[in-house]
């Protein structure tokens, strides 16, 4: 039985899901062009993650077997529902500029993955910690990424003007790639290649390995 | 007792059942509950979208430098139904609810457009838009028409304002659109949208003549006022842009409303 330190605090750096697992890059991409969405997305998924783990758990003795997927997907569309129209009260602007991605948390992999794989195995409270932990490892690479994005693609952070750019009367010219989903995909494998070099445990052993070059008899 | 079978038919139906109810209530308890104040923001987002095409409202403040809230901005301008083909004033329209994107969906409330007049490609245009008219004193102040047109990757919704003379560009805004952030994403930069300040729509034959340019005819000459610098980089959605405005302010968007307005002033239309 894992600790409740551990379940919290390990999928930040040791098992984080998008740096070790590599899941929910989709997401990633689309919403870290600045760090407002960002922000607001990561509460967004730590809130539906633990909560969707804590419902699965409470729930897991009596869900049968062949419709769990579905009982797990109802859960979590539902709480992201929840989540979208409490968006849409309280935070107008940012929803509209969230628009569908708020609503792709539902096929977020890390949510999916973490009610199969942990909340039907283990108890309500373990199972939220869980939720919460992944979910914040999940926030912690986005919004390094939106860190990286934002002020070197559009010169701003959180709308703030921090590099004056050359369309404002500055010296700096916006990188455009930084605007564009393949920038976080570099962003993100070099976030990943850094946490291997500083936790080396997490490289993986090769698939397999060349043969050296052989020397065959009748060739010679 | 019976240890609980939780793989049987019975508890099958029964959790899929129990769960559907229960998620159900919840999500339309809440959706219920919110409908208000969404409703709210929507109207509130959309007066904010107006006063900040007319150029009274900066585009991330709330107020304006005199310290007037939205509400009190919008108050001074009037709402009126316009019928578009004849340019007269459409009476008994509940202009709160009334959606004309929503009625250029509708076959009985819309005409359809032939490829040739469809420059800003809307396939159908309701009959039946709403005006925002602020008056002061001496005649009209500004003029503020709903517009909308396919750039590159989807239809861009705004607002263009006009002043007083109804020949002139106020400013023109964007609310919602799906242009590539950094290039065509750039109409929403202040600094070009400020550029549509001044720029002349109609020409002498009371024609729409506003073209987007990579080079700007020299700053004497008649042709520079109606021209604004095109986007760099955003060639489709730069073409877009000019042919929405020129769409909605000629023959078939509000030009007859526009020279109605311009002959009898705001009363009659």
């Amino acid at each position: 039985m894992a600790s409740q330190k551990e379940v919290l605090i390990d999928p930040i750096f040791n098992n984080n899901p998008i740096a070790l697992q590599v899941l929910g890059i989709c997401s990633a991409l689309a919403v870290t062009i600045n760090m407002s969405t960002t922000l607001v997305m990561c509460i967004a998924v730590i809130f539906v993650t633990t909560m969707s783990n804590l419902a699965v758990s409470l729930v897991r003795n009596r869900v049968p077997t062949n419709i769990r997927i579905i009982v797990q997907m109802t859960i979590i569309s539902s709480l992201v529902i929840i989540v979208d129209q409490v968006l849409q009260a309280v935070a107008y602007d940012i929803s509209k500029s969230l628009s569908v991605f708020v609503g792709l948390i539902i096929t977020n992999c890390i949510v999916m993955g973490r009610a199969e794989a942990f909340a039907m195995q283990n108890g309500p409270w373990l199972s939220a910690l869980d939720g919460f932990g992944n979910a914040v490892g999940y926030s912690v690479i986005l919004i390094g990424v939106a860190l990286i994005r934002e002020p070197l693609g559009s010169g701003t952070l959180m709308g703030f003007e921090i590099i004056p750019t050359v369309a404002n009367g500055g010296w700096y010219v916006p990188n455009g790639l930084l605007l564009l989903a393949p920038s976080a995909f570099f962003i993100i494998g070099l976030f990943i290649w850094a946490i291997r070099a500083w936790k080396t445990d997490q490289i993986e052993a090769p698939e397999y390995e060349i043969a050296p070059n052989g020397q065959y008899k009748e060739a010679i | 007792m019976a240890k609980l079978d939780k793989d049987s038919l019975r508890n099958t139906f029964f959790i899929a059942i129990f769960l559907c109810l229960v998620c159900s209530i919840i999500v339309s308890g809440l959706a219920v509950a919110l409908k208000p104040i969404q409703k709210l923001n929507k109207e509130l987002d959309q007066k904010k979208n107006i006063l900040r095409a007319a150029g009274l409202l900066a585009s991330n403040a709330t107020e304006s430098a005199d310290g007037k809230t939205i509400e009190q901005l919008f108050a001074e301008f009037t709402v009126r139904a316009v019928n578009l083909k004849t340019g007269e004033y459409v009476d008994g329209v509940d202009l709160q609810a009334y959606d004309p994107i929503k009625a250029a969906g509708d076959a009985a409330n819309s005409i359809s457009l032939s490829s040739d007049e469809d420059i800003a490609t809307l396939r159908r245009r309701e009959n039946v838009s709403l005006v925002y008219i602020k008056t002061n004193g001496a005649g009209i102040e500004k003029l503020v028409i709903p517009v909308r047109g396919y750039g590159l990757w989807g239809t861009l919704y705004g607002y263009l304002a006009l002043d007083g003379d109804l020949s002139t560009i106020s400013g023109l805004g964007f609310y919602a659109h799906k242009e590539t952030p950094g290039l065509g994403g750039e109409v929403d930069n202040p600094k070009w949208k400020k550029r549509w300040q001044g720029v002349r729509l109609y020409d002498d034959l009371g024609d729409p003549s506003v073209r987007l340019v990579k080079q700007r005819s020299p700053s004497n000459s008649t042709a520079a006022s109606y021209e604004v610098d095109a986007l760099s980089g955003a060639t489709f959605t730069t073409r877009g842009v000019e042919n929405l405005v020129n769409f909605w302010s000629g023959e078939l968007g509000f030009g007859p409303y526009i020279q109605k307005l311009k002959i009898n002033g705001v009363a009659q239309g």
